[in-house]
């Protein structure tokens, strides 16, 4: 019988690698460097690998496109503890990839304790990768009144300012004193996990596959997680608390240009350039911090910005799904362009929205798949075409490798349009261009006390964009 | 057949809206007539009306829909009520001078999740809150409010359980234990695990002896209070305020001829009861339930306010009462057949209609498909050159008689 399995990417590979070759199963480029998405075993032929990012993977296994997956705890409860009837079990804890998931808060800010934390008299305002746990949290926790800002990462480098408790996954080795933050509870331990699709299960033999990994110890391999990022020297946050405007400068792939930008415009980047949470730019009574640019319309929106650098692809990802947030675009930086598309398999015969509505008319499809790192996105492409019925999957990247089995089309941002190409994929529609932005909280733009600094900020930069981004 | 429904939802068809219907009315004439009025609340609320104070078991605050609403960028979440009284609550606090005394009830649908899909996760009730009040009299007149209903309805064996959170309260504190603890021993009760109650509590055997005493035995009258009343000071002084005032709200049920169980251990459900706490069963199946929770106006934001109240489940109801009266509108009921073709002969089989529904009658239209054995009476309109006439065959006796003036037929439909 045929076996549909799905296997980390990231950090999980190696480990993940070295259990599936101790089962002595054949598996050519698996690993932390495998770059393909599709693997075959030599010796075993009747599976069917699949190389998914790890937190999409309890989702995978739990609406079937999987038999059998391999990924962290912590997504796993993820899911469950927001939809417990979820077809999922969990099979076997293989032990390795180990971590806490911690209840974290600022030195600086007024929580140290469990009991600090029940006898709070505010708004609470948790920040997490994780927030079904962390609502869970809460409610455990019976917090009278608590805000959840989901976030796509760097949540270490929200409190005080912009969050009051954080919900973390980190190790020993990861330093929390070094980036200002208090463990104040551990919520659980999280390892890989073997986790099966509960249908498949009472259905399919596994037998023979479940018994190659019985018993297989592996030992845990040098922490490669991307560890937390450092912090520049305490009592920042005094600065940023009385300084006069407040600026989210991004991490990831959008740095390096944003920190060419910013340097031309006469900031200092060195700090920046070095990777502390809040560089200093050298502009009095502005303060920096640097986060995720996905997270940066809610944090803006929130106010705990004035303004931010990012992507106009997350700034309408949120509007979409919130239309009457305070936050809105103020300048277009140019860099970064990429446009955002709709792709199908190239094993499709149609062109365009209206071919996918044929196919749904047909019966060819049932119903339309559609993944995306952009939910709103997605769903409102998908409503627009009336693609209906439909389904969007959320991904969190690598979300090519999902065409065709597990998903129908994808809405995805693109450069050069190369991966679609290598993926067998083909793009139907372009939804829109999207290049960096700077966004404002449209009550900071319209405060007369903050307007002129932040036309400063943003006259400075004007005169330094690419030529068509001033258009 | 594959369903389209949403998984744990229902279908109310007419006859279960005949039901339904039914309970409603009866539910709000008793209520009318007892002096309560109508309130409705919005069926989304935000969240923390619900997390504030910890006013519900974190087991039913995991069975929430929690979501973000459009404008639910500030993280702020909203729910679809998980249950009725903590709105009305609110409604209390938002609309009302603090301290009016108030006598609400509601007919609502409340949203909890059930992972199996089997129970609905969508729950009806009828529920009455009394506010401003804090007496024993007021706790005897919700039970007696909500017997009445159940009485009307046609339900006769109908049990009622009573317990009281001010004497579990004070068994926790005789305990000697900390909030925390109190905390977590209450989800375990409030869960319906009371097995557990007596040896949390028991450090020696004489307390033991005397919680056994307390808990393990159901009484049927006041006197069994009484007796344990009589042991209390020794053993669980905390326990005396709420015993005297179960005592007194026992003594005014008796009175009231109204028959109950005495049964501590019966208290789950939410945990913010302060007073007495009522369940009703009948057959076996839970049905209804109240009590006083002095404690929640206060906490959802308002003075302080003593409130009491209960609720009725529609839709257990709805399983065990007889058919609702659907039926008894036959007798009026009439198919309007015509032979007619332009559409002034249409306008005039109208008016007809009309004159006949404003005497009472219900008329329908024959579209053709209609099973002829429901009507008592079917009405043909017929047309000779330019006149009218009427064909009225009664469905009973199956005889049929043709009349020319429309008043003819008035006459002829009153008589029988």
């Amino acid at each position: 019988m045929s076996l549909r399995i799905a296997l980390p990417k990231g950090r999980l590979a190696a480990e993940t690698s070295s259990l599936i070759n101790k089962a002595g199963i054949e598996l050519d480029d698996y690993g932390e460097k495998s770059r393909l998405y599709r693997l075959k075993s030599a010796n075993y032929s009747q599976l069917a690998f699949k190389v998914l990012h790890e937190k999409d993977i309890p989702i995978q296994v739990a609406i079937g496109n999987y038999d059998m997956g391999i990924c962290g705890l912590d997504w796993i409860e993820e899911l469950i503890t927001k939809y417990p009837s979820s077809e999922i079990l969990k099979l076997r804890d293989l032990g390795y990839g180990k971590y806490n998931l911690c209840i974290t808060t600022s030195r600086a800010g007024k929580i140290s304790s469990l009991e600090d934390l029940r006898q709070y008299e505010g708004d609470v305002r948790i920040a997490s990768e994780y927030p079904n746990i962390a609502e869970s949290f809460a409610l455990k926790l019976r917090l009278k009144k608590f805000r959840i800002f989901p976030v796509w990462g760097a949540a270490e480098a929200l409190p005080p300012e912009n969050a009051d408790i954080v919900l973390l996954a980190c190790s020993p080795s990861d330093g929390l004193a070094k980036c200002g933050l208090n463990n104040i509870i551990n919520v659980f331990t999280s390892s890989a996990y073997i986790i099966v699709n509960r249908e498949s299960w009472k259905q399919k033999d596994m037998s023979s596959l479940l018994e190659l990994f019985s018993g297989i110890q592996i030992a845990a391999i040098a922490e490669k997680r991307e560890s937390l990022s450092s912090i520049s020297a305490s009592g920042m946050f005094d600065d940023m608390n009385k300084s006069l405007l407040t600026l989210a400068l991004p991490d990831g792939h959008q740095q390096k240009p944003a920190a060419e930008l910013l340097q031309k415009a006469g900031f200092v980047t060195t700090e920046y350039d070095a990777g502390y949470i809040r560089p200093d730019i050298g502009i009095p009574g502005v303060a920096a911090k640097v986060i995720r640019p996905q997270d940066m319309p809610l944090q803006v929106a929130n106010g705990y910005f004035d303004l931010a650098i990012t992507g106009q692809d997350w700034l309408k990802e949120h509007l979409y799904r919130f239309p009457s947030s305070p936050v809105k675009e103020v300048l277009k930086l140019g860099f970064g362009e990429v446009r955002i598309v709709a792709v199908v398999s190239m094993q499709l015969d149609i062109n365009d929205a209206a071919g996918l509505r044929e196919l749904l008319k047909n019966g060819t499809l049932p119903v339309i798949r559609v993944v995306s790192e952009y939910v709103s996105i997605a769903d409102r492409y998908s409503w627009d075409k009336h693609l209906s019925p439909y389904r969007v999957i959320p991904s969190w990247g690598a979300s090519e490798a999902f065409l065709p089995e597990d998903a129908d089309l994808l809405i995805e941002n693109v450069q050069t349009g190369k991966t679609i190409a290598r993926n067998n994929l083909k793009i139907i529609d372009t939804l829109f261009c999207s290049s960096a932005c700077i966004i404002g909280n449209t009550y900071s733009l319209e405060n007369p006390l903050k307007a002129e600094k932040i036309d400063d900020i943003v006259q400075r930069l004007c005169r330094f964009l690419p030529a068509e981004a001033e258009k | 057949m594959e369903m389209r429904r949403c998984r744990g939802t229902r279908d109310l068809l007419p006859a279960d809206m005949a039901k339904f219907r039914n309970i409603e009315k009866i539910f709000s004439l008793c209520c009318a007539q007892w002096g309560y009025q109508e309130v409705r609340t919005p069926l989304i609320e935000y969240l923390h009306l619900f997390t504030s104070a910890g006013t519900l078991t974190p087991d039913m605050l995991s069975r929430l829909y929690s979501f973000l609403d459009w404008d639910g960028w500030s993280g702020e979440r909203v729910v679809l009520r998980p249950e009725g009284t903590i709105p009305v609550a609110r409604l209390y606090v938002d609309n009302l001078q603090q301290g009016t005394l108030a006598r609400f009830f509601y007919v609502e649908n409340t949203f909890s999740f059930d992972e199996t899909g089997e129970k609905t996760r969508e729950k009806w009730q009828c529920g009455a809150e009394l506010a401003g009040a804090s007496c024993p009299e007021a706790d005897s007149e919700l039970i007696l409010l909500a017997m009445d209903t159940l009485r009307r309805l046609g339900l006769d064996k109908v049990q009622i359980r009573l317990s009281h959170a001010g004497i579990i309260r004070g068994l926790f504190q005789d305990g000697g234990f900390s909030n925390g603890e109190q905390l977590n021993m209450l989800d375990t009760v409030l869960g319906g695990d009371n097995s557990k109650l007596v040896e949390m509590i028991a450090d020696t055997p004489q307390l033991r002896e005397f919680l056994g005493g307390l808990l393990k035995n159901k009484g049927q009258s006041v006197d069994f209070l009484k007796n344990i009343r009589s042991c209390a000071s020794e053993f669980c002084p905390h326990i005396i305020p709420g015993l005297d005032n179960f005592i007194t709200i026992a003594g005014l049920l008796t009175a009231a001829g109204c028959d109950y169980e005495i049964d501590l251990t019966s208290a789950q459900g939410f945990e913010y009861y302060t007073g007495v706490i009522f369940q009703i069963y009948t057959g076996g199946r839970k049905i209804g339930g109240g009590g006083r929770y002095d404690a929640l106006i206060p906490l959802v934001g308002g003075g302080d306010v003593p409130a009491s109240g209960f609720a009725l489940y529609l839709d257990q109801i709805m399983k065990v009462i007889p058919v609702g009266n659907e039926g008894e509108i036959k007798p009026r009921k009439i198919l309007l057949k015509s032979q007619l073709s332009t559409p002034d002969d249409y306008g005039y089989a109208v008016s007809i209609s009309n004159m006949l529904r404003q005497k009472g009658y219900l008329v329908e239209f024959d579209l053709g498909c209609q099973n002829q054995e429901c009507y008592r009476w079917i009405l043909t309109l017929l047309k000779k050159q330019n006149d009218y006439s009427f064909e009225l065959l009664d469905c009973d006796t199956q005889q049929s008689t043709v009349l020319i003036e429309l008043s003819n037929v008035m006459q002829f439909l009153e008589k029988a």
